[in-house]
């Protein structure tokens, strides 16, 4: 495959095709995901955790991945212990792991790093979240999530919900969503809109966006309702934080005129932004989505590292 | 053409000319007149009539030749300006301050929270996204940027 040696920094960094490679082969890992059958095209071959910023859920989700491929991983889980706190530089760090595995998984709070970190790794390095920027295996299991539910990625109608200013997650997967000929639906308070510049960027790739802020009006249409958190931090004062959260939350009566086969995404962890009641209704799609991180995962592992045994 | 000269002719050095009126002390800022040979002296004409632009600025240093950082950092901040390299009162070569694709280490990048304005051992990097007028884009953190006065490193 063509991804075979290659970084992956940006959703960006892969064309359609590429991405259509990766979930496809997501699909047929899923039941080695789930330990129902075994394969190791990873044997002998070592993947470096570099985390210096705490995540539990993308890390053991890689790290899951790496094993269930019959690999195994060396990780840094704790910059402030790992050799940063020191004054090593992140380009000497990862000079140093790039060393000690086949391939490097990067999550850093810095806009760049990742890309930083490509370049000081002779290995192939995969971009597990730099700060505000991308984070693009997030974007690959948003997209399996909903080719799972609806058998196609074109012509779905997307509402993406929330802060679309700040969260990332949106950001990448409005470009995929453009990529593969979905209709976008942005809905969000007014000073969380998505930025002009990614606006812009989606609009010369010829997208179809509207904007719709009533969530009721937004969601009657929809077949996928992506909620992203709204953080207290971005509003001056408590009370505005508290009536745009109180707008933007999910329950039963929201859902109560969507479609049968809406689905309901949310790239957890939650803060009340869907209530529990969502939970056990067939909209639910959140909990799968946290789940087809290891598939999607061990499918880019696979395509970035398969088949490059040592002395083969 | 006479009257500019009046600045002062020099015999061996650089001309910038056609500076984008009230750049010209950027441009200074820009050659570090401070690394300079003590005895090189530095002309400067502000608000002179140009045919082209109305008013321009004229900056002639004797003794050096532009580094291409510097002259890319010239083309950002004042992309009509011209250089003439003078050898024995003469002018030896003049051309425009083109962009390359990519400007290494001569701009900050915006971003405080960009990978780049770490101590980490690599320059800035920006690829030219477009030129007219100039945008360009941090090859780490994706950051635009369309103003660059600021951003001088
Ligand atoms: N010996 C010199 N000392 C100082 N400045 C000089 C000298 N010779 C030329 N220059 C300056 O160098 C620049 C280029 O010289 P040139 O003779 O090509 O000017 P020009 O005919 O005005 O061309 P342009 O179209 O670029 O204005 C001008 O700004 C001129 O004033
Ligand atoms: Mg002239
Ligand atoms: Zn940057």
């Amino acid at each position: 495959m063509s991804l075979h040696g290659r970084d992956v920094i940006s959703i960006r960094d892969l064309s359609r095709e590429e991405i259509e490679e990766i979930l496809a082969s997501s699909r047929k890992m899923v039941p080695y995901a789930e330990g129902k059958k075994v394969t190791h095209p990873l044997d002998d071959q070592i993947v470096a955790m570099a985390f210096f910023e705490p995540s539990t859920r993308t890390r053991l989700s890689f790290e899951s991945a790496v094993q269930r491929l019959g690999g195994s991983c060396i990780t840094i889980a704790d910059a402030a212990a790992s050799s940063m706190r020191k004054g090593e530089s992140l380009y000497d760090t990862i000079r140093m792991l790039s060393g000690y595995a086949e391939a490097i998984v990067i999550r850093h709070p810095n806009e760049g790093s990742a890309r930083l970190a490509a370049r000081a790794s002779d290995r192939p390095v995969i971009n597990a979240g730099d700060g505000a920027g991308q984070h693009p295996t997030q974007t690959l299991l948003d997209l399996a999530t909903m080719q799972e539910a609806f058998d196609t990625l074109s012509g779905l109608r997307v509402v993406l919900l929330g802060d679309l200013k700040y969260g990332r997650t949106v950001h990448s997967l409005a470009h995929a969503l453009a990529l593969f000929g979905s209709e976008i639906v942005l809905s969000a308070p007014p000073t969380l809109g998505l930025p002009d510049e990614v606006l812009e960027r989606l609009e010369h790739m010829g997208a179809k966006i509207t904007a719709e802020p009533d969530l009721h009006k937004a969601v009657r249409d929809a077949d996928v309702l992506y909620v992203t958190r709204i953080q207290k931090e971005r509003f001056p004062d408590e009370s505005d934080y508290r009536k745009v959260a109180g707008s933007y939350r999910i329950d039963a009566s929201v859902l109560r005129d969507a479609k049968p086969r809406l689905i309901v995404m949310h790239p957890l962890p939650r803060a009340g932004e869907i209530a529990p009641e969502v939970d056990d209704t067939p909209h639910a799609a959140y909990f799968r989505q946290a789940f087809l991180a290891v598939p999607v995962r061990m499918a880019l592992l696979n395509a970035v590292l398969g088949g490059a045994k040592k002395g083969g | 053409m006479v009257r500019e000269l009046k600045i002062t002719p020099i015999k061996n050095g650089t001309v910038i000319d056609h500076i984008t009126s009230g750049l010209a002390l950027d441009v200074l800022r820009i050659i570090n007149i401070q690394s300079l040979d003590k005895d090189s002296t530095v002309s400067v004409a502000i608000r002179v009539r140009s045919g082209k632009l109305g008013w321009k600025d004229i900056v002639k240093v004797e003794n050096m030749e532009l580094s291409p950082r510097k002259v890319n950092a010239i083309a950002l901040i004042t992309p009509r300006a011209t250089i003439s390299i003078i050898r024995d009162f003469k002018v030896q070569e003049k051309r425009t301050v083109d962009l390359p694709d990519r400007i290494i280490g001569v701009l900050r990048c915006p971003n405080p929270n960009c990978i780049t304005n770490q101590p980490e051992p690599v320059e800035s990097e920006f690829e030219v996204t477009e030129r007219h007028p100039v945008i360009l884009q941090c090859a780490y953190c994706d950051r635009r940027v369309d103003s660059f006065l600021s951003q001088l490193a």
